[in-house]
């Protein structure tokens, strides 16, 4: 610690928030890069640091191993890997960061769609020396299924192959051969080294070929958290306010999240089921009234009409509504250890909508380490495949490729209440 | 670069979120969700300021209607008396039910029994937490911790599922995806709901500043005789007096988190409003619980523990 620089200054100016993912194992110096965020971006203090060097102490190395910052539960530590998604936080004064950290071994697959779901970019490692591998195809076409919008390909260990521009095309030209069939078109790459910190945030002087930007600043200028949610307003209501008090006896508020588009003051809405058509005549949070609301924002909506509206209904712009839908197909990752098979039942919930589904049949089952579709069959932990379901009630659903909320759902098994599966609609 | 990253659909005509706008709404979605899914949820409410910005989350998600679940304090009978009358205020002042519930309550019960008299009483809030949800039949408990506290607490779900017991597996926790949260138990188990998971102690106190929030008084700089002890600064009080050949010291101090009086430091500081001690939280170099609750520092491995066993 006592070698660092202190921060230069504070500069607290808000460039929002974003979330990103790192798909890698071990070996290919995920946890290094993710040390290395947090402490070339001052984000590890000294009580942490003086942890992680007693740590590596104890297991006889010599220099602080940055991968044992990432090191998360006592069971963990015994084992030497990681079990969980794990959350990691740093702020660069300019944004906020949010690191979803999925390990590399087994239920990898469970481990990386859970952490991808929420993610708004992907870092996926690849190792300098090894190349594209079926891994670097796996996590790639896992963050495309899920729809993380913009994956970044971190060539890393770069000091391992003398810095080598020829290198890095090779791997560039291989990665975007594929990634062409996968449909996957923004895509990033950037060379690194972890280990001795070339090009992650500071750039280093080894890497002189290489004109783009640093992972660091990538990361501080890729679109933020809800910044790319657009058109299509979609309000799932959670909670029906009325608080039958003197003050505000004909109050009803219908509270939820703007999941996606924006609302104005005077627009014509549409409620589902209901299919009642009234027009906003307020927009609310706590004593504020805003003229208008964009999507990520948790508000109050209140109506000019009387409209019967509970928990799980949507309100949204008459215009472009959303499907309706008493049957749905969805490519369907399964989480539980007990396999999906056609005939059963499954609770299903869909924004703030709950309702059952049972599985009609199951069309392929999808070998992502070939990337190639099997027939049908029954889906086992960690597979992903595409399943027909019929709803017992009616959900407002879109296409999980145009809207990452009301695309999505989790299945739960009613006898256990665990949750067992992850649906994209198609 | 920008024109890369850039699509043209993303720009939209509302004003985009800042970093405390995303985490609001993110703390509010979540607390209509426990609302929504829940039949008999609590707030967990001690006075301290990750909670008290639940308070002001709460009324964002629910006013103008009354909160959909009481509050709880779990109290030792150790806390700062500033903090407890702030409690009972704040409580007042949003006409909410605050529910008390007091560690002593369990000793003289016989459920939790010292091993000394000036013993920590912070483990042993478990098990008067858990009396207290099988006292009221409580489904979910809406807790302040967030996941850069510690260790243990980055894997925590937002929605974590405890069982008959209490007991949280690291093992056996939920798939969490998207902002789709899974409350559904049976009888006897219990949701323990973080709205703030993904906030930072930076984040609390940029919040604190923006709403204006009000705080007890112990959290700005005050003198206070303390002496030092390995690296941190215990507060003398009749429960925690200064050892043999230890020196009293009266100087600037502030706490950075209030909990039980045996086992909560302060660290010194001269800042006296929430601008400066931002200025000092975004440059510190010790971590909050590193700095300051002595009892997290046993092992390594103390709050994955403590969690198991009970613990919010």
């Amino acid at each position: 610690m006592s070698a660092r620089e202190p921060l230069p200054e504070v500069q607290l100016e808000d460039n929002g928030l974003l979330r990103f993912l790192t798909c890698g194992s071990v070996d290919d110096g995920k946890s290094t890069l993710i040390g290395r965020l947090l402490y070339d971006s001052k984000s590890i203090l000294a009580d942490a640091l003086a942890t992680l060097e007693r740590t590596s102490k104890k297991r006889g190395l010599e220099a602080v191993d940055l991968s044992l910052l990432t090191d998360g539960l006592q069971a963990e530590r015994e084992q030497g890997i990681t079990i969980d998604v794990a959350y990691r936080y740093f702020s660069t004064g300019a944004r906020k960061y949010i690191i979803a950290d999925a390990p590399g071994h087994e239920q990898y697959t469970r481990n990386m769609v859970t952490a991808a779901s929420t993610a708004d970019l992907a870092i996926i490692l690849v190792d300098a020396r090894k190349g594209v591998l079926m891994q670097t195809r796996r996590h790639s076409y896992i963050a495309h299924l899920v729809g993380i919008p913009h994956l970044v390909v971190a060539v890393n260990k770069m000091d391992l192959v003398d810095y080598s521009q020829e290198f890095f095309d090779r791997i560039r030209q291989d990665y975007l051969r594929f990634a062409v069939t996968l449909g996957i078109r923004d895509v990033r790459f950037i060379p690194i080294s972890a280990l001795a910190g070339d090009m992650v945030v500071e750039r280093g002087n080894r890497l002189p070929w290489y004109k783009g930007p640093t992972l660091m600043e990538l990361l501080e200028t890729s679109p933020p958290a809800h910044y790319e949610a657009p058109g299509r307003f979609r309000f799932p209501v959670q909670y029906v306010c009325r608080p039958r008090t003197a003050e505000h006896s004909d109050y009803r508020g219908y509270m939820g999240r703007i999941e996606s588009g924006e609302i104005a003051i005077g627009d014509e809405v549409l409620v589902l089921p209901s299919g009642r058509k009234t027009r906003v005549r307020d927009i609310r949070l706590l004593d504020r009234s805003l003229p208008q609301a964009g999507s990520g924002r948790s508000v109050t909506l209140l109506l000019e009409d009387e409209v019967d509206i509970s928990r799980g209904d949507m309100i949204v712009k008459v215009d472009d509504p959303p499907r309706v839908a008493k049957q749905a197909e969805a490519v369907v990752c399964w989480l539980a250890e007990a396999p999906l098979e056609p005939g059963r039942k499954y609770v299903v919930r869909h924004t703030a909508r709950e309702t059952r589904a049972l599985v009609a049949a199951i069309e392929y089952r999808q070998d992502i380490n070939e990337l190639k579709r099997v027939a049908g069959g029954r889906l086992e932990m960690n597979d992903i495949g595409s399943v027909t379901f019929k709803l017992a009630q009616p959900l407002f659903v879109d296409p999980y490729r145009e809207n990452r909320t009301t695309g999505a759902f989790i299945l739960i098994d009613e006898a256990t209440n665990n949750t067992v599966g992850a649906g994209m609609i198609v | 670069m920008r024109d890369v990253l850039l699509n043209d659909r993303a720009c939209a005509a509302a004003p985009a979120l800042d970093h405390l706008d995303w985490l609001e709404a993110e703390a509010i979605h979540i607390l209509r969700e426990v609302a929504g899914q829940c039949a008999n949820p609590v707030l967990l409410f001690s006075g301290g300021k990750d909670s008290i910005c639940l308070l002001r989350l709460a009324e964002k998600a629910f006013r103008p209607g009354k909160f959909p679940f009481p509050l709880l304090h779990v109290d030792t009978g150790h806390n700062y008396p500033e903090v407890t009358a702030f409690r009972d205020r704040r409580a007042a002042e949003l006409g909410e039910r605050l529910i008390v519930r007091s560690v002593e309550d369990s000793m003289a019960r016989g459920t939790v029994v010292l091993k000394s008299p000036n013993e920590s009483r912070n483990k042993h809030q478990s098990v008067t937490l858990l009396e207290a949800i099988a006292e009221f039949a409580f489904d979910a408990c809406i807790g302040g911790a967030r996941r850069d506290e510690e260790k243990a607490r980055a894997k925590e779900r937002v929605f974590s599922f405890r069982d008959d017991f209490g007991q949280w597996d690291p093992k056996n926790q939920r798939p969490e995806l998207w902002n789709l949260y899974n409350a559904r138990i049976h009888p006897g188990e219990n949701i323990r709901a973080f709205p703030i998971s993904n906030w930072t102690e930076l984040d609390v106190w940029q919040y604190i500043a923006r709403e204006q929030l009000e705080l007890p008084s112990i959290y700005f700089a005050h003198t206070r005789p303390v002496v030092r002890r390995s690296g941190t600064l215990v507060p003398v009080t009749p429960l925690t007096p200064p050892r043999d050949g230890e020196v009293v010291e009266d100087i600037p101090v502030r706490f950075r988190t209030v909990g039980d009086i045996t086992c909560t430091a302060p660290v010194a500081s001269s800042a006296d409003t929430v601008e400066k001690i931002i200025a000092e939280t975004a440059v510190t170099t010790i971590t909050e619980r590193g700095a300051t609750r002595l009892d997290d520092q046993s092992s390594e491995a103390s709050m994955e523990q403590r969690k198991k066993e009970g613990y919010f």
